[in-house]
């Protein structure tokens, strides 16, 4: 059994598909932040059998927790500070979201103004679909 | 300040204000002969479409404003590669409505974040055409008196044609709304719009000939079956002459079926039927110019 030490202050996002941590990882841009992080995969989870893990030190603003909430709403953020978990954190799934995936519609004007956010809107939050906001081009969740 | 991207933007309490004020202007020209007087329509086409431009065109002179615009991107600052976003902040110093067509999907939502003017989306691409839906909508209110409780046949290329999505789209938020998919296999209405339909329970039915509903059709809209979209001739050849309308197969239709169609028509509806009083596809043009006018009042919040 791997053991992996407390973090003082920052996030344990626990519950992550197995696989998925480093999607995660470069989603929530970690490679930007000056920090410590761990990752750790395939950790044994009574629940999912398999589970990723991430810890976080960082400060607890420092997150888009938006971006988590797109990419799995079942994930559990655990806020922890002076190393105890002060809050557990229910993910939601967006509204919007803005330059986190992006279009991949020849047709949609974002594939020629290379300016233009790419926005996609959560247009069926029964189904967890996301639709451009220019083109309604539907996001292929195998793309993430 | 409103914009008009999709058809469904206006609500349906929205679209009976706009389309009263369609049918007095219908009713009453020489009333609205001066509405938009001093006011300036800019027709920003960066594909051409001539009836389209010149329906908008049409509208804003009948209300007795001016129009200036562009009919081809190469016309344009677009050659040069300016932006829609800066193409369209020049616009809004030179005009007080915008009517944008472009061949990219959402181009007119993007001008549409920048602008101090209202813009209308004119057509973007295989994504919306909203004054179309609104011209059959228009078209059908005001010659069949009401846009509920009508079994509506949809004919030809429901699987590519943007304008039969769209009036799907709005005409399943009236009551009553039943709907005949007419198409070969090849060019079927996506499932995105079946699984729609059966979300709102909303009946519909697929056939593969014209023949066999007719006679319970209220409308008839027609759409072109394009031979690009086979995938060999001999399908085409087989398939084609089952979506030709012509007298001989109209025989089986009921005596007030109104047969619509976007236009232009190629040869899916035989000449013989234009004379056929139930033929309103050219009457359809001529609401499409009462439509964009009462939207043009509409959107500039002019008050006749």
């Amino acid at each position: 059994m791997l053991n992996v030490g407390k973090i003082e202050e920052g996030f344990v996002l626990d519950h992550i598909q197995a696989g998925m941590a480093m999607s995660i990882y470069h989603h929530l841009q970690l490679d930007k932040l000056d920090c410590t992080v761990a990752i750790i995969k395939n950790a044994r989870s009574d629940k999912m059998e398999k589970k990723d893990i991430l810890k976080v030190e960082c400060d607890i603003d420092m997150l888009d927790l938006d971006v988590l909430g797109f990419i799995d709403h079942n994930i559990t953020v655990n806020v922890i500070k002076n190393g105890e978990i002060v809050e557990k954190k229910k993910l939601h799934l967006p509204k919007q979201i803005r330059n986190v995936i992006y279009c991949r519609n020849p047709r949609c004007i974002t594939s020629v103004e290379q300016e233009l956010p790419h926005v996609f809107v959560l247009a069926d939050p029964r189904l967890g679909i996301y639709r451009c906001k220019y083109c309604e081009e539907k996001f292929d969740r195998r793309n993430l | 300040m409103r914009h008009l991207m999709n058809p469904l933007d206006f609500s349906v309490q929205e679209l009976d204000r706009l389309f009263d004020l369609a049918n007095d202007i219908e009713n009453n020209m020489p009333k609205y002969a001066h509405a938009c007087a001093g006011k300036k329509l800019a027709t920003c086409f960066y594909e051409p479409s001539t009836r389209t431009r010149l329906s908008f065109e049409a509208a804003m002179l009948n209300l007795g404003g001016s129009v200036l615009g562009f009919s081809d991107a190469n016309s344009s600052s677009a050659a040069k590669g300016e932006s829609v976003s800066d193409t369209i902040r020049i616009i809004s110093c030179y005009a007080d409505i915008c009517a944008m067509r472009h061949p990219k999907e959402g181009a007119p939502m993007v001008a549409a974040e920048k602008s101090r003017i209202p813009v209308i989306n004119a057509g973007d691409g295989g994504h919306q055409h909203p004054t179309q839906t609104l011209t059959d909508l228009l078209t059908i209110r005001s010659l069949r008196g009401r846009l509920d409780h009508l079994t509506i046949g949809l004919c030809g290329d429901l699987k590519f044609g943007r304008t039969v999505h769209s009036l799907i789209n709005a005409l399943s938020r009236y009551e009553g709304m039943r709907f005949i998919f007419i198409s070969p296999d090849e060019l079927r209405i996506p499932d995105y719009i079946t699984e729609m339909l059966r979300d709102k329970q909303i009946p519909y039915e697929e056939v593969i000939r014209l023949e066999e509903k007719m006679p319970e059709l209220d409308i008839l809209y027609m759409t072109r079956v394009q031979k690009e979209r086979f995938f060999n001739e001999e399908d085409y050849i087989r398939l084609k002459d089952f979506y030709i309308l012509n007298k001989k197969k109209l025989r089986k239709a009921p005596e007030n079926m109104l047969i619509l169609h976007p236009l232009p028509r190629v040869n899916e509806i035989s000449v013989d039927v234009d004379d056929d009083p139930r033929a309103v596809y050219f009457k359809q043009a001529q609401y499409g110019v009462y439509v964009r006018m009462a939207l043009i009042l509409t959107l500039l919040n002019i008050q006749v």
